[in-house]
């Protein structure tokens, strides 16, 4: 049977819409959905939760999210600048750093710092189990960041700190006032990126230990699905990790479109 | 003389040299593309570099300010050695003027703030003091209505003629552009070569790379023909734009103006 081109493709998509609706169907057809409701969507659970998955939890997602984006990006900075030294040992450190903690699961690292530095050295972490978080997060955040931001200062044109050093600017202030600028506004939405990417990462502290109020919203919600023997409370830390992700993914895209305008 | 500060060194009657080149050599690599310039820029003078692409000559004008690293040989600017490793090159380029062809503004800064930024951070001039030699500098580039302007907003002519005048607002003693109008669009070469030549009217010392013929012989005091790393002729624009002795001379002005 000869077909034209077009034909083939519209069938093509036909039978793809077909197999979605039979799958859907299916399984609205075959689920339980009293149970499905009394064990994922219990409004009487959902009660309960409130306020402190809003107050404890997700207050405390958003805090672990924060520090460690902010730790980690200075220290992402200070790598990405020494692999792009001319100094060899330098480029060195930065790479075996950045190789190492891209390497690792973050939960290891995170079990390495938290428990290993204190029995290695017998020190006592500031900021106790959540310093301890915090730092092996921003640890592992900027060995990621550091390549994103090593690659927003070579997208930066090799003409701009021309000419700013024929203007008689020092190599670091051009670095400083010419060049990073740039590479930033370049680098706005990966980092953004990477901030999302933390922000599920957190869900790795309960490994530290938590008290009632250090608890993040995963580990908040696991502990009450295991009280209640109910999955409701995952379902609601799902829908605040998304209230939170989905804003700043929105942000990003917003942030792509309007450079790729500019350019 | 406009603009540029007497300088005590030289300040008499003789001709100095402000740029002087001995022997320069510059390797890429195994790649030797300077094979031994020998060069000078007098006080006042406009030299233009003309050649085929490829044979060196902005090679020769980055080495004047160490934007590339000679391999070997002397380069002096007003009679200080700038290949001495310990020498002051942030100071020394302070004093050179700088245009590219890509114009290389700043993107990300307005154009009062191309104007001022170096001034300030580098000169430590006052925000009032920066400002004020801005205006007088785009005022002389004929753009003073484009001051809040950002580069992306002007047109490649009205950009190179900000870039020059970011140059002229350090006040240096000489400028140097490395082929000034290659980028632009045809129609608008004119405006950018028109502030170079009033510049050059107003006594600046230039160093020009350059492929409009045009422009060397009506303003350049003198014209250095460069190929494959050697300067093979120089002298007044007339002569070697209009009777050239060498034949790869002979062969490149034909080239050019067959176009």
């Amino acid at each position: 049977m000869a077909m034209k081109p077009r034909q083939r493709q519209r069938l093509f998509r036909w039978v793809m819409y077909a197999i979605a609706a039979v799958v859907v169907g299916l399984a609205v057809l075959v689920g339980d959905w009293e149970r499905i409701g009394f064990n994922f969507f219990n409004l009487e659970v959902m009660g309960r939760m409130f306020p402190e998955v809003l107050t404890i939890a997700a207050r405390n997602t958003i805090l672990y999210t924060l520090m460690s984006f902010a730790i980690g990006l200075v220290g992402a900075l200070v790598l990405a600048l020494m692999k792009l030294s001319t100094i060899a040992p330098y480029r060195a450190f930065a790479i075996g750093y950045i190789e190492l903690f891209r390497g690792l699961p973050a939960l290891i690292t995170l079990i390495l710092i938290g428990f290993g530095i204190p029995i290695a050295f017998d020190f006592r972490m500031p900021g106790g189990r959540v310093g301890a978080g915090v730092l092996g997060l921003s640890i592992v955040a900027a060995a990621y960041m550091a390549e994103t931001i090593r690659a927003g200062i070579e997208a930066v044109p090799r003409g701009q700190s021309e000419a700013a050093r024929s203007l008689g600017m020092s190599q670091n202030r051009t670095m400083y006032t010419i060049v990073l600028p740039q590479a930033f506004r370049i680098i706005i939405p990966p980092l953004t990126n990477e901030m999302v990417l933390l922000i599920k990462d957190t869900s790795l502290f309960f490994v530290l230990g938590t008290t009632p109020l250090t608890k993040e919203l995963t580990k908040f919600a696991r502990d009450f699905m295991v009280e209640i023997r109910n999955a409701t409370p995952l379902t609601v830390a799902a829908l605040v990790y998304l209230a939170i992700t989905l804003p700043l993914t929105w942000l990003v895209r917003r942030l792509e479109k309007r450079a790729a305008v500019s350019r | 003389m406009a603009g540029a500060p007497a300088r005590e060194e030289g300040g008499g009657v003789t001709v100095t040299a402000v740029i002087e080149i001995r022997e320069l050599h510059k390797y890429f690599g195994d790649l030797e593309v300077l094979k031994g310039i020998d060069f000078h820029v007098n006080e006042g003078e406009v030299v233009c570099v003309i050649g085929p692409s490829g044979s060196g000559k902005s090679t020769l004008l980055r080495c004047v300010n160490r934007l590339e690293e000679p391999t070997s040989g002397t380069i002096l600017i007003e009679g200080e050695d700038i290949t001495d490793l310990d020498a002051d090159v942030d100071a020394l380029r302070t004093k050179i003027g700088m245009v590219f062809q890509q114009f290389n503004l700043f993107p990300h800064l307005d154009v009062m703030g191309n104007l001022t930024i170096a001034q300030t951070k580098v000169l430590k001039r006052s925000k009032e003091e920066a400002a004020r030699i801005a205006h007088d500098v785009l005022e002389r580039v004929g753009l003073l209505d484009k001051i809040d302007e950002y580069p992306i907003r002007l047109s490649g002519g009205q950009q190179q003629r900000v870039a020059i005048a970011r140059a002229l607002a350090m006040n240096p003693d000489m400028m140097m552009f490395d082929e000034p109008t290659s980028a632009l669009d045809p129609e608008l070469v004119g405006e950018v070569l028109d502030v170079m030549r009033k510049l050059a009217k107003e006594g600046m010392t230039m160093m020009v790379v350059t492929h409009e013929m045009g422009f060397a012989m009506e303003v350049a005091d003198r014209v250095v023909f460069m190929d494959d790393g050697v300067v093979v002729e120089e002298g007044k624009p007339s002569e070697v734009l209009q009777e050239p002795k060498t034949e790869r001379a002979r062969r490149f002005l034909r080239m050019v103006t067959a176009k």
